[in-house]
């Protein structure tokens, strides 16, 4: 069974900044870590490969600081771990980003599933992981909070959805997006976090992947940033105190459900 | 390859539960027809599904100009290849300038799949939707990082331009009987609706819970409320409200409640009318799920607690004294 999980760094949500001028997340010297949702993804591929066997392959696209993040994959138990960095790819939108990471996979070629997280929490656009699919033409399954079984080619697993769950059986090789509830991650060992400092990361370029100049970066993005702001904040709150708190907890809740 | 000006035209898909037409298709049909007809073009709705072209009609009456529909057993289900080979195609025959999708999460992975067929860009989980009178580009306004900023992006090389809407940020359109437009019944070829994923079971638990998507009034719990039992009282509030249930992460760590009802960082992300936030102490993973609700209530035992920091009305007190003064009082 080989596994491809594609993970993303992003920035500590305490510590979010934006460049003013370009509008554009600052992501270079922000204490980065491994998106939430992605640690599920990269335990449930560990978890695979202890039950079937195989390799487990994590994949990012970032920045050269985006290393630490592969880094922490391989602590983690991941076998080998690939960083796309390449200042063709700065400004990729989620259908560029989709290609760039497609374009890898396809590199890797040898691959049964690939998982990713829900979405990731500084974007929140949940559109990378379908697109991957779409780029490569395989079958997906989102929102999986369990994977039941893998067999002969096909895997079953349950997608969360509004109203509770569906179960849905896919041929392989398939892209699966997985949601918190699907497993615990485990902490990395001792042995790992030796591993993760000596392992080597492989660094590809556009040109390592073939990926079309036109595809990738700004020029390959089909959205632009016009604009961001901030919202106001939220006004001082009126704190009820004393005896006749409730009641004017009460008479406020009753003045906004009319 | 067509230029831009041959695009022309406002599409929605529409969102449908068993063949009932979910209320953020209006939503989605309301704000088409305002865009449509600040460009002055019309509006079509894409009904997929089985079981579902007697809903055509009401479509009419909520604003579309033209309903192209595929009523097929094929897909009863949303599978996202089926579902994107159709849409792709519909889309490559008649060139709209725009596309909509819900931001619900089956639609959003769809609308992903289709921008990648389309080699079109896609913006999620918009709450403002707008045209710019210079250009007629769409100008998609969404919340990011977690609702700390909004950020208003653009498409103008690419078409469609395409969106996903996050339900209950546009108002319904209203029903009008007297509306008249023309219904379209697409019989497709067997090779449309191949699929490699299929679904063998749907399991509903709308029963036991109510979804916090669409709920006006969340009522949600914490640490503080210390067992499981004690979510009782918060459904019980919940009821007599007209709301639902909704928890941090750490009560459902805990156990406490389901994950479904998660809200935050590796949760839902909420946005509704009341969120009444209790014995929560608000640190920034649960706040960027629910900083963009219209009204915040806090009750906890700690002043200094974060979730005052945003909260409109707070009281400091026990949970377990408030809150079954509250449900008294809303009986």
């Amino acid at each position: 069974m080989n596994i491809i999980v594609c993970i993303k760094q992003v920035p500590d949500t305490a510590d979010i900044k934006l460049d003013g001028a370009t509008k554009k997340l600052l992501r270079e010297g922000i204490k980065g870590m491994i998106n939430p949702f992605d640690m599920y993804a990269i335990e449930e591929g560990l978890r695979l490969k202890d039950k079937l066997g195989g390799k487990v392959t994590a994949l990012t696209m970032g920045p050269s600081g985006a290393e630490s993040a592969l880094r922490e994959a391989i602590a983690l138990g991941c076998d080998e771990a690939v960083l796309l960095c390449d200042p063709a790819f700065a400004g990729s939108d989620t259908l560029a980003t989709s290609y760039v990471l497609s374009c890898a996979i396809k590199k890797i070629k040898d691959y049964d599933i690939i998982l990713c997280g829900k979405q990731a929490l500084d974007g929140d656009t949940a559109h990378v992981g379908p697109g991957i699919a779409g780029h490569l033409d395989i079958s997906q399954i989102v929102n999986v909070r369990k994977i039941q079984d893998i067999k002969e080619g096909s895997v079953s697993a349950q997608r969360m959805t509004e109203y509770g769950y569906d179960v849905l059986e896919s041929q392989l090789p398939c892209l699966l997006t997985v949601v918190k509830d699907i497993n615990v991650p485990r902490l990395p060992s001792l042995k790992g976090k030796m591993k993760a400092k000596s392992a080597t990361i492989s660094v590809w370029k556009a040109a390592d992947i073939a990926a079309e100049e036109a595809r990738i970066g700004l020029k390959g993005s089909a959205t632009e940033v016009l604009k961001v702001t901030t919202p106001p904040a939220r006004p001082q709150g009126k704190i009820f105190e004393g005896e006749g708190a409730v009641d004017g907890l009460v008479e406020a809740l009753k003045g906004l459900m009319k | 390859m067509s230029t831009i000006a041959e695009y022309k035209g406002v599409w929605v898909l529409g969102e449908h539960r068993g063949g009932a037409i979910q209320p953020v298709t209006y939503e989605l049909l309301g704000k088409a027809r305002e865009l449509a007809d600040k460009l002055g073009v019309q509006v079509s709705c894409l009904l997929l599904g089985a079981g579902v072209k007697i809903q055509a009609q009401e479509l009419i009456h909520r604003g579309a100009d033209k309903v192209y529909v595929v009523d097929d057993p094929k897909i009863e289900h949303v599978l996202e290849e089926p579902y994107a080979r159709i849409i792709c195609d519909l889309i490559r025959k008649h060139r709209p300038e725009i596309l909509l999708f819900a931001a619900t999460s089956l639609c959003r992975s769809l609308a992903s799949r289709v921008a990648v067929g389309l080699n079109v860009g896609l913006t999620g989980d918009c709450i403002g939707l707008d045209i710019n009178p210079e250009d007629r580009c769409l100008l998609m306004t969404k919340p990011a990082l977690g609702g700390t900023c909004m950020t208003t992006i653009v498409s103008r090389s690419h078409r469609p331009q395409m969106a996903t809407v996050r339900p209950k940020a546009m108002k319904e359109a209203v029903c009008d009987g007297q509306r008249k437009g023309v219904v379209e019944i697409l019989e497709l070829q067997e090779s449309f609706f191949i699929s490699r994923a299929k679904v063998l079971e749907v399991v509903d638990e709308t029963a036991s819970t109510v979804n916090i998507m669409d709920a006006n009034v969340i009522v949600s719990g914490g640490r503080a409320m210390a067992k499981a039992e004690n979510f009782k009282m918060l459904e019980e509030l919940a009821k007599v409200l007209n709301g639902a249930v909704g928890a941090s992460r750490a009560a459902v760590d805990e156990g406490w409640i389901a994950y479904s009802h998660q809200v935050g960082q590796t949760g839902k992300t909420v946005c509704p009318k009341i969120y009444i936030a209790c014995g929560i102490s608000g640190q920034i993973q649960h706040l960027v799920g629910m900083q963009s609700s219209d009204t915040i209530i806090a009750i906890n035992k700690d002043a200094s607690a974060p979730i005052f920091k945003v909260a409109n009305y707070g009281i400091v007190g026990d949970v377990f004294e408030v809150v079954p003064l509250l449900i008294k009082r809303f009986q």
